[in-house]
């Protein structure tokens, strides 16, 4: 190359186009990329999707799961009984985020609790682990079970890698997840009917 | 190009018109080149009827995808139903869809012992490693290929299989969500996905593993091919001929040899689509017999087979490994800083490298870890040729105990494989663990360990009986 450089026969002049023409070339491919790469963001119409959904929560018996979708996800209401509620603070020193400080899927302040929800007896969460977006399986049963520690105190485990949430959807320390079910946003329209998917208007 | 050649007078019509065609086409030239007079050494063994078959099933998948394509519809609302047709309804349907559900896992055994037979008779070392790397390529390619193909039928495991590989890529830190969002094209996997994959599976990535193929088979021709000997057959050529002594014209020779080869292949091939197509439950998983549901993880969801190796490495970095992790990057580090041998300022190159990997593995989640090792541990595989330091080639003549470390390796990679299809236990963790350790203690440390040891005299020509 450096030969070239010094060669009287070379015009430099060319050289110098030849270059500025590759430069533009480029530029200009690089350009065209956009559209195309642009053409596999979210279109208009999947944006459009993602309103909000209202559920009636006066069927759910203590101990039952209603799942309903949002944006395309499963939404839990866990309607806890009271002994459930009370497992919560047994295992509290064998959870990764008890309080639930990380801010990867940031909690709404209305369920930064040990409960994590607006009232103790209901928990609204996005079904799908941290980790992957497998959505985990219920595991409401106490005891010792497959895939699951002997002193089980109820929650959910999730198939994919083990991942294992309390009731309260906080994730067990040591897992691959490594946060706590993201609970969306949501209020009470009244006792019985909530709303998935936005924050009350202050 | 040469001048003008002209047929001889009276010469039949064939010969003339090859001529005419030869003037304006190296179809002569190239049929030579990789046929006639590829001379090809002759002592190859049973493992090398791999690269032909591959390039079998290469044409089996794309002439029954072709097909294929004729009825699926890619489109969430029918997708699943389109397959049912295809299985059904469409006359012959059933056999072509099971050739290449079937196809699918033929392709990874085929090349897992096309690569295996690299491994063993050092065929990636110098000249080949161009030939290594674009076949490493491939196998990345058809990774990718395997993975959309899942998609398609639009059954629990290709939704959920596809939801967990997607979200890999959002575990790597800042870009990860945006990326992730990018691949989908929806905020979950949905229609968009499906039809996206559907393109990338059936034009993109094959015209790229085409391409690569090529480069591939030109790249192996160019240099020639390796023996189990891993003798250079160019290195004892005839003086009057030029042509290697040990080497024998890939045609007849070897089209006829790998004949057998096909046929025997066919026979287990075909035994597999009208016996096993679903081979319980390894080819084709029986959850996927279930439409896809958005709302409900199947109780338990693995991969296909061929990804349940690397599945496993990835499930098995937790906290706990990450910490042994951490400290075998610091022992790294301070060996490298004894060891290593780097001048002035750079011998503190490993030991800053150490540091600063070590924070970055404690900064960021276990999570993004995992999706590194399972990365890595494909990856790895291209640096192969520079990993080696041994002085001979073929497993053949490196040190005894060879032959059982490269043993193990695939004892290891059987394990792991069969991990990565159970549901997570402690002990399977545990297992996967100091699997994955291995894994990558084998070729991270194969600079140190392939130099070691009492090395057997590499003979001359080729080992061949007659026969």
């Amino acid at each position: 190359m450096s030969d070239a450089a010094s060669d009287p026969g070379i015009d430099r002049g060319r050289r110098t186009w030849i270059a500025i023409t590759c430069g533009a070339g480029a530029v200009g491919g690089a350009a065209v990329a956009v559209p195309f790469i642009s053409t596999f963001a979210p279109s208009e119409r999947a944006r459009a999707a993602g309103a909000p959904v209202q559920v009636d929560i006066s069927a759910i018996q203590p101990g039952e799961k209603l799942t309903v979708e949002w944006r395309g996800k499963p939404v839990w209401i866990v309607r806890r009984t009271p002994e459930q509620l009370e497992t919560l603070k047994k295992g509290e020193s064998q959870l990764a985020d008890p309080k639930s400080d990380r801010t990867q899927y940031p909690t709404p302040a209305y369920a930064k609790n040990p409960h994590r929800s607006i009232k103790p007896e209901f928990f609204v969460g996005v079904g799908i682990c941290s980790h992957l977006g497998c959505s985990p399986s219920d595991k409401f049963q106490t005891g010792a079970q497959p895939s699951l520690p002997d002193d089980w105190g109820g929650g959910f485990l999730c198939p994919c890698h083990g991942s294992t949430f309390d009731l309260a959807g906080r994730v067990f320390k040591n897992k691959p997840a490594p946060d706590n079910l993201e609970v969306p946003p949501h209020f009470y329209l009244s006792d019985t009917v909530l709303l998935i998917g936005e924050d009350k208007k202050a | 190009m040469a001048e003008f050649k002209e047929a001889p007078a009276g010469a039949p019509m064939a010969q003339q018109l090859l001529t005419w065609v030869d003037n304006r086409f190296p179809a002569s030239k190239l049929y030579k080149e990789h046929l006639s007079e590829y001379y090809a050494p002759k002592n190859f063994n049973f493992f090398y009827f791999f690269g032909a078959l591959a390039l079998l099933v290469l044409v089996i998948q794309i002439v029954t995808g072709i097909f294929l394509t004729m009825h699926y519809k890619p489109d969430a609302s029918l997708a699943f139903a389109s397959v049912e047709y295809i299985m059904r309804d469409v006359p012959w349907g059933w056999l072509v869809r099971y050739m290449h559900s079937t196809g699918a896992s033929a392709f990874f055994v085929v090349v897992y012992l096309h690569m295996w037979r690299g491994m063993i008779y050092g065929s990636y070392r110098k000249p080949r490693e161009l030939v290594w790397i674009f076949g490493c390529a491939i196998f990345l390619c058809l990774m990718a290929e395997a993975f959309m193909g899942y998609l398609l039928p639009w059954g629990q495991m290709s939704y959920w299989g596809a939801q967990v590989i997607i979200n890999l890529f959002a575990a790597i830190p800042f870009i990860g969500e945006d990326l992730s969002l990018l691949i989908r094209g929806d905020y979950v996997v949905g229609d968009a996905t499906l039809n996206r994959f559907f393109s990338l599976h059936v034009i993109a990535v094959p015209l790229v593993l085409l391409g690569l193929v090529v480069a591939h088979i030109i790249a192996l021709h160019e240099v020639g091919s390796n023996n189990p000997d891993g003798i250079e057959i160019k290195a004892k050529k005839d003086p009057k001929t030029g042509i290697p002594l040990d080497g024998i014209p890939f045609h007849p020779y070897y089209t006829v040899h790998d004949i057998l080869g096909v046929s025997v292949f066919l026979m287990l091939f075909t035994a597999v689509i009208f016996f096993a197509p679903e081979m319980g439950g390894y080819f084709l998983e029986y959850n996927n017999f279930i439409p896809a549901d958005p709302l409900k993880t199947p109780t338990h969801i693995a991969p296909v087979w061929y990804f349940t190796p690397y599945y496993s490495m990835l499930r098995a970095v937790t906290d706990d490994l990450m910490n042994v992790l951490v400290v075998l990057v610091g022992i790294a580090g301070v060996l490298a800083f004894v060891k290593g041998g780097f001048k002035g300022l750079w011998r503190f190159a490993p030991l800053v490298g150490a540091v600063v990997l070590a924070l970055a593995m404690k900064g960021f989640d276990a999570k993004f870890w995992g999706v590194v090792v399972m990365g890595v541990a494909v990856l790895i595989l291209f640096f192969l040729p520079w990993l080696d330091r041994s002085t001979v080639k073929s497993i053949r003549y490196r040190p005894t105990w060879n032959t059982w470390l490269y043993g193990f390796f695939v004892v290891n990679f059987f394990v792991l494989g069969y991990l990565g299809i159970k549901p997570v236990s402690d002990l399977g963790t545990l297992i996967s663990q100091a699997g994955t350790l291995f894994y990558f203690g084998f070729f991270l440390l194969m600079p140190w360990w392939s130099r070691i040891g009492e090395f057997k005299p590499v003979p001359d020509r080729v080992t061949f009986q007659p026969h």
